[in-house]
Formats: structure tokens, sequence, C-alpha cells
């Protein structure tokens, strides 16, 4: 197994070599991540992957996305999604465009959700979802919109608990074992490779997710990301984190309000 | 188990999946109320099902019970509780973390995720509890912790309410200690009034 001086030798190749900053990851799970790349890519030793790093670039993409987690679902707290169909999308629904952001959105399931959470409202038309993580790789799936058949039965109840009304299976056309779901759905998705680490504000949102990110993150870089946040909110814009996820402890938590019903989702009211 | 410093408060990880309920509201409501220890529950549950948990041990005792948020600080004289569908790290000394990653044994929180993770923080300061359960988690992570020198109590799978669990751990030699359901309470909060 790693020891810490270890995971610092990677962390600082990885930057150095390829400009990916993992130092502010939080390392208790960055450990198992790399960890977990020894066994499942078979290395005897730590020291085969150093090399394997140092010496072949072509390996990058593969080390990225295993080293970050890309586990993500649809609909996953349905009350959260149940309250921003009831609670935010009315109010995103007086202004003329709407625009939101998923941060580190993974292989974009969520980002579908919100997209048939906006058709049902119908104000799909009226917006833009801006789907982005530092994966290539995972955001790919995005631009396919095709998911594993076997999970649409969970994601189904989760539909049905955020307050869907429609028959799930309306929104794919199964084949095989995956799910595609409809083309009208990603019309409004605009997916690109964004590194919250290192990479700028990019426009104004009314809706940012980034759900289950910042978990990964040590407090110094969750306060950084958080301000990105900041700056690219709206005033009156929703920030919504994961549902152990909270804005407290942070610098910009004065400036924001949380809803009434407790669920993870933040108003910039100051 | 080796000499705790004065400053150095013990920690307790408690690891449960089907059956271990009971045992676990026992041990609860033996903890002495002035606690110095960090207790760390990870039971097995439905993952969409609202925390009852909380609510069910806070009725056994004074002490402050609670579900980890990420970056939660670690106090002693708190238990804490491993969120539904989530992995419970410890990040260092005084900091927990939470992680969405892959299910470990088919489960999410996992036992062995936090044994280990506590096992290389806390290491010999450490004690490790695994109760009941159907499956095969607990085992590898009890590995981890005697590696660091931490203690194990594995409940006796013949008195079990399910043994799968606890037989695993034993048969790969982890158990310090082998005790039916009361005397896990029992020990423990002989242990923590030493």
């Amino acid at each position: 197994m790693l020891n810490e001086g270890d995971l610092d030798v990677l962390i600082a190749e990885v930057a150095e070599r390829y400009g990916y900053d993992f130092s502010n990851y939080a390392r208790a799970s960055l450990r198992r991540r790399v960890n977990r790349l020894l066994v499942i890519d078979r290395f005897p030793s730590f020291a085969e992957l150093l090399y394997k790093i140092k010496n072949d670039a072509s390996y990058l993409p593969h080390l990225v996305q295993e080293l970050t987690v890309n586990v993500t679902e649809m609909f996953r707290d349905p009350a959260t999604f149940k309250t921003l169909r009831e609670q935010v999308l009315p109010i995103l629904a007086t202004h003329p465009f709407i625009r939101i952001w998923h941060a580190g959105c993974s292989s974009g399931e969520e980002v579908y959700s919100m997209a048939i959470l906006l058709q049902e409202a119908n104000l799909l038309h009226k917006s833009l979802l801006y789907a982005t993580d530092l994966n290539p790789a995972v955001i790919e799936n995005i631009r396919k919109g095709i998911f594993p058949l076997n999970l649409m039965k969970d994601y189904s109840e989760n539909y049905i608990e955020a307050g869907g009304r429609n028959d799930f299976s309306n929104y794919y056309t199964a084949k095989y074992n995956w799910a595609k779901f409809d083309e009208s759905l990603k019309a409004k998705m605009i997916v690109a490779t964004h590194n919250l680490v290192s990479d700028r504000s990019f426009n104004e949102f009314q809706l940012i997710l980034c759900r289950n990110v910042l978990i990964y993150f040590d407090k110094v870089l969750q306060d950084k990301v958080l301000g990105l946040f900041d700056d690219s909110l709206d005033q009156l814009g929703f920030l919504v984190l994961g549902s152990k996820e909270n804005l407290r402890f942070s610098p910009i938590a004065k400036k924001y309000t949380q809803l009434t019903n407790r669920e993870k989702i933040w108003r910039k009211t100051g | 188990m080796a000499q705790n410093r004065i400053d150095n408060f013990k920690v307790i990880v408690i690891g449960g999946s089907a059956g271990s309920l009971d045992v676990l509201l026992d041990i609860t409501s033996l903890l002495p109320s002035m606690l110095k220890a960090v207790i760390i529950i990870v039971l097995h549950r439905r993952s969409d099902s609202e925390s009852i948990l909380e609510k069910l041990l806070s009725y056994k005792t004074q002490i402050s019970v609670s579900e980890v948020e990420d970056k939660e600080p670690i106090r002693p004289g708190h238990i804490y509780i491993a969120p539904g569908d989530y992995h419970l790290l410890i990040e260092n000394e005084n900091t927990f973390s939470l992680d969405y990653s892959e299910k470990v044994s088919y489960s999410r929180p996992s036992i062995d995720v936090t044994f280990e993770s506590a096992a290389q923080t806390f290491k010999e300061r450490l004690l490790a509890v695994l109760l009941s359960g159907a499956n095969a988690d607990g085992t590898e992570g009890l590995g981890v912790v005697k590696e660091y020198g931490g203690y194990s109590i594995v409940q006796n799978p013949e008195t079990a309410e399910v043994g799968f669990m606890p037989r695993q751990a034993i048969n790969a030699g982890f158990a310090d200690s082998i005790l039916d359901g009361k005397e896990i309470a029992v020990k423990i909060s002989e242990l923590l009034r030493q």
C-alpha cells in the first residue's frame, strides 16, 4: 500500500508534467484512488505506476479518469430535484433566458435530469445547460446521451419521487443494454472540459449545480471553488451542493441564504 | 493495546450490518455520559431512507449523535454516524471526509473503507468492533486495523443474529476478542472508564 510520501511524489509529477494539480484534493480519498489504480491496472508496486506516468503520456487520460471519482446518477436525492422543480424553476421562468452550469458533472446523468425538469416546465427552449468536467473521456458520454439500461428502474423511481408525472421510459429508447435519451434533451447542452482547480469563471449563471465534487477537495480548494461559483452566479441566483456538503463555514456564506426546507440549495441574496 | 497518552483520545469504530441494531443500541445505552473517546458508527442500510438511526441512538444516550457532513471536525465526546450512500473517511486526526466512489463489498458506506482509513490515522488508539451481518464487509479493514496496531472485537457469530460477517473476520484471524452482543457493550464501557 501507498505511503504519504508516494502520494506527494505522484501529485508533483502529474502537476509538473501534465498540468493537473491534485495537491489540494482531500488526501484520504485520493490515496484510495491511487491504491485502487494499482490494483485495477495490476502494477506490482508504486514504482511501476510512477514509471508509467513519467514515460507514457498516453496513460494520462486514464490516470485522470481513475484518480477522480465519476460516480453519479439521475435525480439523485429526489427531494432536491423536487425543490428545484417546485421552488427554483418558477423563479427562473421569469427570466427571458436561463443559463445553468453543471460543474464537475461527470458522465452527465444530472444534466439530463435537469433537462427533463426544464422540458416539463416548458423552459428548455429558452435555457442553456453548460456541462463541464475535467475528464475529456467522461463528458464525451454527455454528447451521446447513452446510459446503462439496468439503472433505469432506479432512475424512474427517483424521477417519480422528484415529482415526475410522466412515464419515465418515454424519455429514452432502449437498445440492447443501453438507454439512449431523446435528442431534444441535449439540444440545449453545451459540453466542455473545465478544471475547477485551474480554470476561471466563463459566464454568468442563474443556477449552478456542483454536487459531490467539493467532498474531494480540501478546505482551501473548496473555498477557492466556491469563490469561483460566487463570481459566476447572478445576484439572486441559486447554488446547489451535494446532500452532505455545506456552505456554512465558507467565506461566501454570508452572502447566501439556504432555502427553508433545508435542502442543499442556497440563494445569493447578499 | 498500547497505553494511550493523556492528550490522545481513543477512537472506536463500530461496523454492523443485518441484525446489528440491537447490539448497537445496547452499546450506546452503556456509554459513559462523560465520554472522552470518539465513536464512529458505520451501518449498512437502505441508502434512500431518511436516517432514523440518529434518532434511535439519541434516545439511548445523552451524548450528541450526528451524521457526518463533509470535512466535519472530529471531536471527542461525540458519536458520529456514516451517512447513507457515502463512504466515511478520516482525512486527518481532526477532520472527517466523505467519498461517493464505487461501492465496496456491495456497500456504501463500507465498513472496510472506514476501518482502513481510521487505522492509518489513529493506529494503536483505534478499537474496531465488527457486529452481525450477512456480507463480507469489514474483514479486510480489520486486517489493516491489526497491521497498524489497533485492537479488534468481533461479535460471536454463534449468538449474532446473522453470523456470516463476524465469522469471516474470525476465520481470517483478525479477532483479538470474540464476545456476545451484551458483553461487547459492557467491554466497551469498561475500556472507556479506564
